[in-house]
Parts: C-alpha cells; sequence; structure tokens
C-alpha cells in the first residue's frame, strides 16, 4: 500500500501552478469561422493580402491533405483530433499590420513583458549591449513585432514575418518554400502548408555573419485555435546565423493544436544553429488540456561544407511529435542533434532525428537525454542513413535516458541504416535511474531531495546545456527544475 | 498494426498457401482449432512486407513470389539423405533426431534409446493423441503469436520433434534436430519442434537446417524451449547448405522460469534468404538470458535477425551480442528489442551489434530498441558499423602478410569473438571449421 500511498502524493504534489506562463490576455481577437474547407484557406490567404500563386500553392496543399491519413506509428496516444472543431485563423484585432510599435496593443506587449520577452528595442540597448537579440513576437496566428529590423538590413540580413516575405520577397520564397518539407511530406506538415498564418523569414546574405542572435516567441492565446507557424532560413555560402525559438500557451482545460513546419537552407561553408526552448502548456496532472505539439522541422545543408545544428530543450506540451533532421547533402557537410527531453505528469514525448547522409566525407552527431518522470512516457526515435554515394560517411549517436518514479516510461527507438562501405556508425544507448549514492551525496550537504535530482539532471543533460547560446542556456536550466518539481515522491 | 492499411489483392504465394490450408491434407493432423485460427491470422495479415514494422527491412513478399510444395514422404531419396548425414556439418557426437522432408525419420535418426532422462515424440504423434503439454505450449499467447509467419507455422506445421526433459536430469550427451530436405526443387517444410526442459535439469541442443541439393526451398520452422526453475540450456543453431534463392525462415521462443539459464547462438554462414526471430519471455526472477550470432554473408545474401526479450519479472539478466559481416550486396539486418515491464525492477539489460561492411554495395540495418517502463534498471544498447581498419591491415602487410591474408586474419579474429559464446566446444570447433571456409572462399584460396 506505500506504494499507492506514495503515488497518490507523488500526483498531489505536482503543482499545476509550475507552468508560470499559464495566464491569459485579455484581448479582443478576429478569428475566422470554426472549422477548415476551401474558403478558410482561402480566407486566410486574402487576410494576408497574399498574390495568387500563394493562394493556390495553399489550396493545392489543402487538396491533398484530404487524401491523406493521420499518422498513428508514433508512440503516442490522444483522442482523436476533430479538425472541424478548430478555429485556423486568429488575429488582435486591435491590429492590422503595425507600423511601429507605438500601435502595438499595450495589452500585447505586457504579455511578452509577462513572458520576459522584450520587444522595444531601447530597453534592450539599455540592457547588457553584448546580448542584444532581434525577436519576432507571434501572437497567435499573427507576427506582432519584429525588432532591430533596420540594424539588420545594414548587414543585408533579412528578418520579417513570412507574410510579409511573400510580398517583399517573392522570388525568395517561391524557390525555397516547399523545398525541404515537400508539401507531401507528412499529413500535418500538409496541414500547414495549407493554413500557415505566419512565422519568421530569414535570409543571410553570401559571407555574412548575422551580427546578433535572431529571436521568435510563438504565444498561443485564443480558445480553440490551432497555431500553424512557418519558419523558413536560408543561409546564403559562407554566412552564419544562430536563431532561437520559445514557445508558451495558456493554461487552458482543452487541448490545443501547434503543427508548425520549419525549413532550413545552408548553402556553401555555411551555417546555421537553430535553438529551441519548447514549453508550451503541458496539461494539469491529470493529463487535462495542453498543447499537442505535432510539428516538421528539417534543415538541408545543400552546399559543400555546410552545416546545420539544432539544439533542442523539451518540457513543455501534452503531447510531442517532433523530429528535427538533417539532409546531408553537401560534400563534407555536418549535421548536429542535441536534445533534452523532459516528461512529467501525463506527457507524452515522441522525438528524435533523422541524419541522412548523401554527400562525401559527411558527419554527424547525436546527443539525446531523455528524462522521464511522473507517469509520462518518453521516446527517442531517430534515424541515421547513409546511401550508396555518401563514402566515408561518419555518426555517433547518444542517447541516455533517466527515470524518476515507477510510473514512467523510456523508450529508445534507432533506426540505423548503412548502404555504404565505408561509412563508420556508431550508436550507444543506455537508461538508468538517478543513482541513490548521489542523491545521498546531496542530500548529506543540505540539499533538499528535490534541489539534489533538478542538480543531478543538469549534470546528466550538461552536454547539450552547453550547446544553447547563453541567454537561453540559464533559461533552460531554470525550466528543468520548474518541469521536475513534484517528481520526487 | 498488422492490418493491412487498404485492402489489397492476395498474391500469387499467399493465395496458393491459404487454398492449400483449405483444401486439406491429411498430413496435417490434430489441433485443429489451432491451426484454423492461425490460418485465419494469416490470411488477414498476408506475407510480411515493408509496411509491418517488424519486417522494415526484409521484404518476404517481394521475396516469396510462389509457395513450393511440401514433398510426400518417400523411400526413395533415402540413400541421398544418407550422404548428407555424412558431411561435415552433419557431423556431431549428440544423441541426433532427423526430420527428413517434413517427417520424423527414425531409420535416419541416431541408433538406440536417447539420454536417460529424455522423453522424445514426433510431433505428429503427440497431435494425434492430443498432447495435453504439447497443446498448452502451442497454445500460449507469446510476444510472437501476433507474426504473420509463426501463424503460417501453427497452420501448417507437419512434424517436429518433442523432447521432454525429466526434473533434475544433468543429460551430458548432447542432442540434435536436423531438419533435412532432399532439395533439388522448389520444396518447402513447417516444422515445430518442442524442448521442455523440467526444474533443475540441464540440456545442449544442437540445431541444423540442411539441404541436400540446395535450390529454391522454402523452409518454416519453430521450435519452442520451456525452461524450468533452476535448469539450463545451452541452444547452438546453424543455417547451412541453402540455395541462393531460398528463404530459410525460423522462430525460436523461449519462456523461463526462475534462477534458469539459456544460451543460445546461431551461425549463419551463407544463405539464400535467411529470418530468425526470438521471442523471450523470463517469467522467473534471477534468471539470465544470453543470445548471440554470426552472419556471414555474401553475393545477394539477406540475413535478419529480430528478437524480442520481455522482462516480465525482476532481477533478471539479459544479453545479446550479434556480428555481420558482410561482402559483395548483401544486406545484413539485426534488430532487437528490450521491453522491461513495470515491475520488472533490477533488470540488467546489455545488447550489442556489430557490423562489418566489406562490399561496396552491402548494407546493414541495425534497430536496437528499448521499452522501459521500471525505473530501478540498468539496459543499454550498442550498434557499429564499420570496415575493416586501414592501419591494422597496414600494420599485418608491414609484416610480410598479403592484403587478402591480413584481411583473413582481421575478420577471423572478429568473427572469433563471437563465436567464442558457444559454449559447446565441438559446435564452437565446427562453427570455427565453417568460418574458416568462408574466409577462404573470400580470399581464394
Amino acid at each position: 500500500m506505500a506504494a499507492v500511498k506514495e503515488t497518490v502524493d507523488r500526483v498531489k504534489a505536482i503543482d499545476v501552478d509550475a507552468y508560470k506562463y499559464g495566464f491569459v490576455t485579455d484581448i479582443e481577437s478576429e478569428k475566422a469561422p470554426k472549422g477548415l474547407n476551401e474558403d478558410i484557406v482561402r480566407f486566410i490567404s486574402a487576410k494576408k493580402n497574399e498574390p495568387e500563386w500563394m493562394t493556390e500553392w495553399r489550396l493545392d496543399a489543402y487538396r491533398r491533405w484530404l487524401t491523406m491519413d493521420e499518422p498513428t506509428w508514433a508512440r503516442v496516444e490522444y483522442p482523436k483530433i476533430d479538425f472541424q472543431d478548430l478555429y485556423y485563423y486568429a488575429a488582435p484585432k486591435s491590429m492590422a499590420g503595425p507600423k511601429s510599435l507605438d500601435e502595438v496593443d499595450p495589452e500585447l506587449l505586457r504579455t511578452y513583458e509577462k513572458l520576459g520577452i522584450p520587444l522595444r528595442e531601447q530597453e534592450i540597448l539599455a540592457g547588457v549591449q553584448n546580448s542584444r537579440v532581434a525577436v519576432d513576437a507571434v501572437f497567435d496566428s499573427v507576427s506582432v513585432a519584429t525588432t532591430f529590423r533596420a540594424e539588420l538590413a545594414k548587414a543585408g540580413v533579412i528578418f520579417c514575418p513570412i507574410s510579409e516575405a511573400v510580398h517583399s520577397h517573392p522570388e525568395l520564397v517561391k524557390k525555397y518554400l516547399g523545398s525541404v518539407v515537400p508539401v507531401t511530406d507528412n499529413y500535418y506538415a500538409t496541414l500547414n502548408s495549407a493554413v500557415f498564418s505566419d512565422g519568421s523569414f530569414v535570409y543571410i546574405p553570401p559571407g555574412v555573419r548575422c551580427p546578433m542572435e535572431l529571436s521568435t516567441y510563438f504565444r498561443i492565446n485564443e480558445r480553440n485555435t490551432g497555431q500553424f507557424e512557418r519558419t523558413l532560413i536560408i543561409a546564403d555560402a559562407g554566412s552564419y546565423v544562430s536563431y532561437l525559438e520559445g514557445c508558451t500557451a495558456p493554461q487552458r482545460d482543452e487541448n490545443q493544436l501547434h503543427a508548425a513546419v520549419v525549413e532550413l537552407i545552408a548553402h556553401e561553408d555555411a551555417e546555421i544553429k537553430y535553438s529551441t526552448v519548447q514549453n508550451w502548456f503541458p496539461g494539469d496532472a491529470e493529463g487535462k488540456g495542453g498543447i499537442y505539439n505535432f510539428v516538421t522541422k528539417r534543415g538541408d545543408c545543400r552546399g559543400d561544407r555546410s552545416k546545420i545544428s539544432w539544439t533542442q530543450v523539451e518540457t513543455g506540451s501534452a503531447i510531442t511529435w517532433k523530429y528535427p533532421s538533417c539532409i546531408l547533402r553537401g560534400d563534407e557537410s555536418r549535421g548536429e542533434f542535441y536534445s533534452i527531453a523532459i516528461s512529467n505528469g501525463r506527457q507524452q514525448v515522441d522525438s528524435g532525428t533523422k541524419m541522412i547522409h548523401l554527400g562525401k566525407n559527411t558527419t554527424s552527431r547525436i546527443i539525446s537525454k531523455g528524462i522521464s518522470a511522473g507517469r509520462s512516457n518518453n521516446t527517442y526515435r531517430g534515424q541515421v542513413s547513409a546511401h550508396r554515394k555518401a563514402t566515408g560517411a561518419r555518426n555517433f549517436t547518444n542517447c541516455d535516458s533517466l527515470l524518476i518514479g515507477h510510473d514512467c516510461g523510456a523508450h529508445t527507438v534507432p533506426y540505423i541504416e548503412s548502404k555504404n562501405a565505408s561509412a563508420v556508425f556508431e550508436h550507444e544507448a543506455t537508461t538508468s535511474k538517478i543513482s541513490e549514492d548521489q542523491l545521498f551525496y546531496c542530500t548529506q550537504r543540505g540539499l533538499s531531495e528535490e534541489e539534489a535530482t533538478a542538480l543531478i539532471v543538469n549534470g546528466f543533460v550538461r552536454d547539450v546545456l552547453q550547446q544553447l547560446p547563453m541567454e537561453f542556456a540559464v533559461e533552460a536550466q531554470k525550466l528543468i527544475a520548474i518541469s521536475l518539481e513534484g517528481s520526487v515522491g | 498494426m498488422n492490418k493491412p492499411i487498404l485492402q489489397r489483392a492476395r498474391t500469387e504465394a499467399e493465395t496458393a498457401l491459404i487454398e492449400r490450408f483449405d483444401q486439406g491434407d491429411r498430413r496435417l493432423v490434430g489441433a485443429t482449432d489451432l491451426r484454423a485460427a492461425a490460418m485465419q491470422r494469416f490470411a488477414d495479415a498476408g506475407l510480411p512486407n515493408r509496411r509491418v514494422e517488424a519486417w522494415h527491412y526484409t521484404d518476404l513478399r517481394g521475396a516469396m513470389r510462389t509457395a513450393a510444395l511440401a514433398r510426400a514422404p518417400d523411400t526413395a531419396t533415402l540413400p541421398l539423405a544418407r550422404q548428407c548425414l555424412a558431411k561435415p556439418l552433419a557431423q556431431t557426437n549428440a544423441h541426433r533426431f532427423v526430420i527428413f522432408n517434413g517427417a520424423y525419420n527414425e531409420e535416419l535418426s541416431s541408433d538406440g534409446a536417447p539420454p536417460a532422462g529424455v522423453t522424445v515424440s514426433s510431433l505428429a504423434s503427440a497431435l494425434a493423441v492430443g498432447d495435453a503439454d504439447v497443446l498448452d505450449v502451442l497454445k500460449a499467447d507469446t510476444p510472437g503469436t501476433g507474426d504473420a509467419i509463426v501463424a503460417l507455422n501453427t497452420a501448417l506445421m507437419q512434424d517436429g520433434v518433442v523432447i521432454r526433459v525429466a526434473p533434475g536430469a544433468k543429460v551430458e550427451r548432447p542432442l540434435a534436430i536436423l531438419n533435412l530436405m532432399t532439395g533439388g526443387f522448389a520444396q518447402a517444410a513447417f516444422l515445430r519442434s518442442i524442448l521442455i526442459v523440467g526444474a533443475g535439469a540441464s540440456i545442449m541442443l544442437d540445431e541444423a537446417t540442411a539441404v541436400c541439393m540446395p535450390d529454391a526451398t522454402q523452409a518454416n520452422e519453430a521450435l519452442t524451449v520451456v525452461v524450468g526453475d533452476g535448469a539450463r540450456v545451452d541452444y547452438a543453431a546453424q543455417v547451412a547448405e541453402q540455395g541462393a534463392n531460398s528463404v530459410a525462415l525460423h522462430s525460436l521462443f523461449v519462456t523461463m522460469g526462475a534462477n534458469a539459464q539459456f544460451n543460445g547462438f546461431c551461425l549463419v554462414p551463407t544463405a539464400g534468404l535467411v529470418r530468425r526471430q526470438i521471442f523471450a519471455r523470463l517469467e522467473g526472477e534471477h534468471s539470465t538470458i544470453s543470445l548471440g550470432g554470426l552472419s556471414l554473408l555474401r553475393g545477394k545474401e539477406h540475413s535478419d535477425t529480430t528478437l524480442v526479450i520481455d522482462h516480465a519479472v525482476p532481477n533478471c539478466v539479459s544479453r545479446e551480442f550479434f556480428r555481420h559481416i558482410l561482402d559483395h550486396e548483401a544486406t545484413g539486418v539485426f534488430q532487437g528489442k528490450v521491453v522491461v515491464r513495470q515491475h520488472a525492477q533490477k533488470t540488467d539489460g546489455g545488447m550489442k551489434s556489430q557490423a562489418l561492411v566489406l562490399g561496396e554495395d552491402a548494407s546493414m540495418n541495425n534497430k536496437p530498441e528499448l521499452e522501459i517502463f521500471a525505473d530501478d534498471v540498468v539496459c543499454g544498447h550498442g550498434a557499429t558499423v564499420g570496415q575493416l581498419d586501414k592501419n591494422q591491415i597496414f600494420y599485418l602487410q608491414a609484416r610480410g602478410l598479403s592484403r587478402g591474408e591480413a584481411e583473413s586474419l582481421l575478420l577471423e579474429a572478429f568473427a572469433n569473438e563471437a563465436l567464442d559464446l558457444v559454449a559447446d566446444e565441438a559446435v564452437r570447433a565446427r562453427f570455427a571449421g565453417q568460418t574458416d571456409d568462408w574466409l577462404a572462399h573470400r580470399s581464394g584460396r
């Protein structure tokens, strides 16, 4: 009976308030009618004042989506999503394309202040000079503000909402949109192609090292809305960019859908570093509410010696279905994937990566750390493959899982496929729990069991944290401590 | 997951197999309901293909276009069988049971009574009298029950050997099961053997599958091993003398009691398409299971080892160690899944798969899986794919070895590390001999 009591206590202890971004912003918004059909797709396209080719592109995606089935292979369980019971477009009413921050609803600015994201450049300038970050903030379906654009423009860097890029840089959008994640790539990517509302567009011209970190903050506010953002990052020959993405959502009883598509293109000698701190509302202790996160992220190392690096810290979402991948097309290109996935309560995580080696002497590295607590399930699912012409392909994979508590699960499903004699692949995976010796050592020195767990976990994930930009690393460390609150019985 | 997404037309082979069952074969005695239910499962699923997750790397539907026929028993081919038995691979000091062309053959089996403590009957006779133990084993719901190939075996099983080892019996002399086919044409065999080992007993079982005149044979074999509390079973198997277009399917089921031990090893030297599946369940505490294998492949050969280890109770240990050497256009597949159930605390699981890819067009697919629901466990797996180390070859060449000799030496060392797992010395020596032959063929010696 002791075990049962312990479980009950633990569930009680999971403090729902631990999710500190659960507030709702009371703001009037304009929504498209509920449901999805061709008219809604046209409506979204019209709202964005898109050219005809874009509308057709969306409609084509929608028609293809109708013929597709929802994927069921992931180790996640959820009631069937009624795609007709969702709003596909929501925008703060007061705002039809703000010219400057002064036109932005103060309520919105306060929301972002609460989230700790300063949108006013002068505030940022007032802070530490060296840690400037240009931010694109996306609220429900629209981008509300993008900072530091003028300064970026000086360097030739284009950083704007994708809805704007469709107008201002149609040649780039036409050339690259859907070139990494094809319209019919998978069920959710196709849905996104039909109804995507906004997202960030980044173009770094040849030889330019982006002068500051670029960042996007996504926030789902409205009830019953799905957020479908689309990010497109192009690093031209010899350029470098570091991009951060953060996500939060209010605490709601119902589940909200988030189906994003991120496409990265790295040309010759270019490097893209993409970091995510995903902290969507994970649902309450009983698994009620929370975000369904079905995301397609893929990078294409198109040029020789290009490099794409994914770093992710996944702490939120009721369901995570996400596999940031690299297509290593250019010779000597490199792909990296660093991931921390933490699940607590009744969260379900099925995440991992794909490294597709196509070019010669391509290398990839995968470091994945999964931590499951409470009654959650945490799966690493990854694929490493070398094609016939990928001579000298090299991969190293390390995925470690840590289990906290008796009711959670940790799973590892790697697919390692080598079609080339000169490919060298190494894979190692371990699963264990926090050692009692380590816990004892820490508690002996005056730490509470919870603090000790957080300390040990931070040590466990250190390899990945080191890959994050400094501003994010601090945030991520705190996030890990919050996510694991109540996980020690 | 085995449900087809779209209703699709049956292939010629599938239709032939289902029709053969429907038409009835008087040789398929006993277990009528069991067979019918299994056939229904097969009819629903069809031959495994890439859409079935457990068969992702082996497209049996594509490889088995037609279904071969089971040969009617005759005496005319017996002399040929005797010649086959004289071949080195059949040489053993064990007490041997021979299944020839799908039927247990006493004449070809070892003379005299089996070792003390061992009782033997044919599967056909056990089914004919409705042997309760045998039916229990066949009805047991194991992790592999849902597999289409297992269902096909249950539906069409012709014969096999049922071996019972009395509790406490320490059987010194190894036992051997040899599945022998005449070959010379597309011939099928569906065999099912059962080994029930009583508490505290120990036994060594050596199993081999061979064809006298290698051709497009299709063998579907299954072996169930029930290891009693405190018992120990050593098991060695090999596939040999198969034609290039042959299909050899083998399913091994192991259920283990408490404090039991099972050591299994399988050698696959040259084959057409080989699929070996192992479904093991640890049902008693403090048991240890160790599985190993070595596949030596060339040409367009394809070898698939797929295993599921189910830790249902605490305090058990499992170890898997598999190696592949792939030349030419050969394909190796290793899929290993270790499941640790919620109450199976203190589980210690380790799995390793290593492959040397020699041929430019050879490929290796690894899928080591962990599925863990208990928190106090130590589980790990490792998988590597690579080629021979250039520095090592250079080192040996610098000492006067030719490139071919240097390669052979390194390959032999790689293979021997796997063969070290074979418990029985005589079997290990035989496997080492076959490995030498394979390497000699490779270097053209």
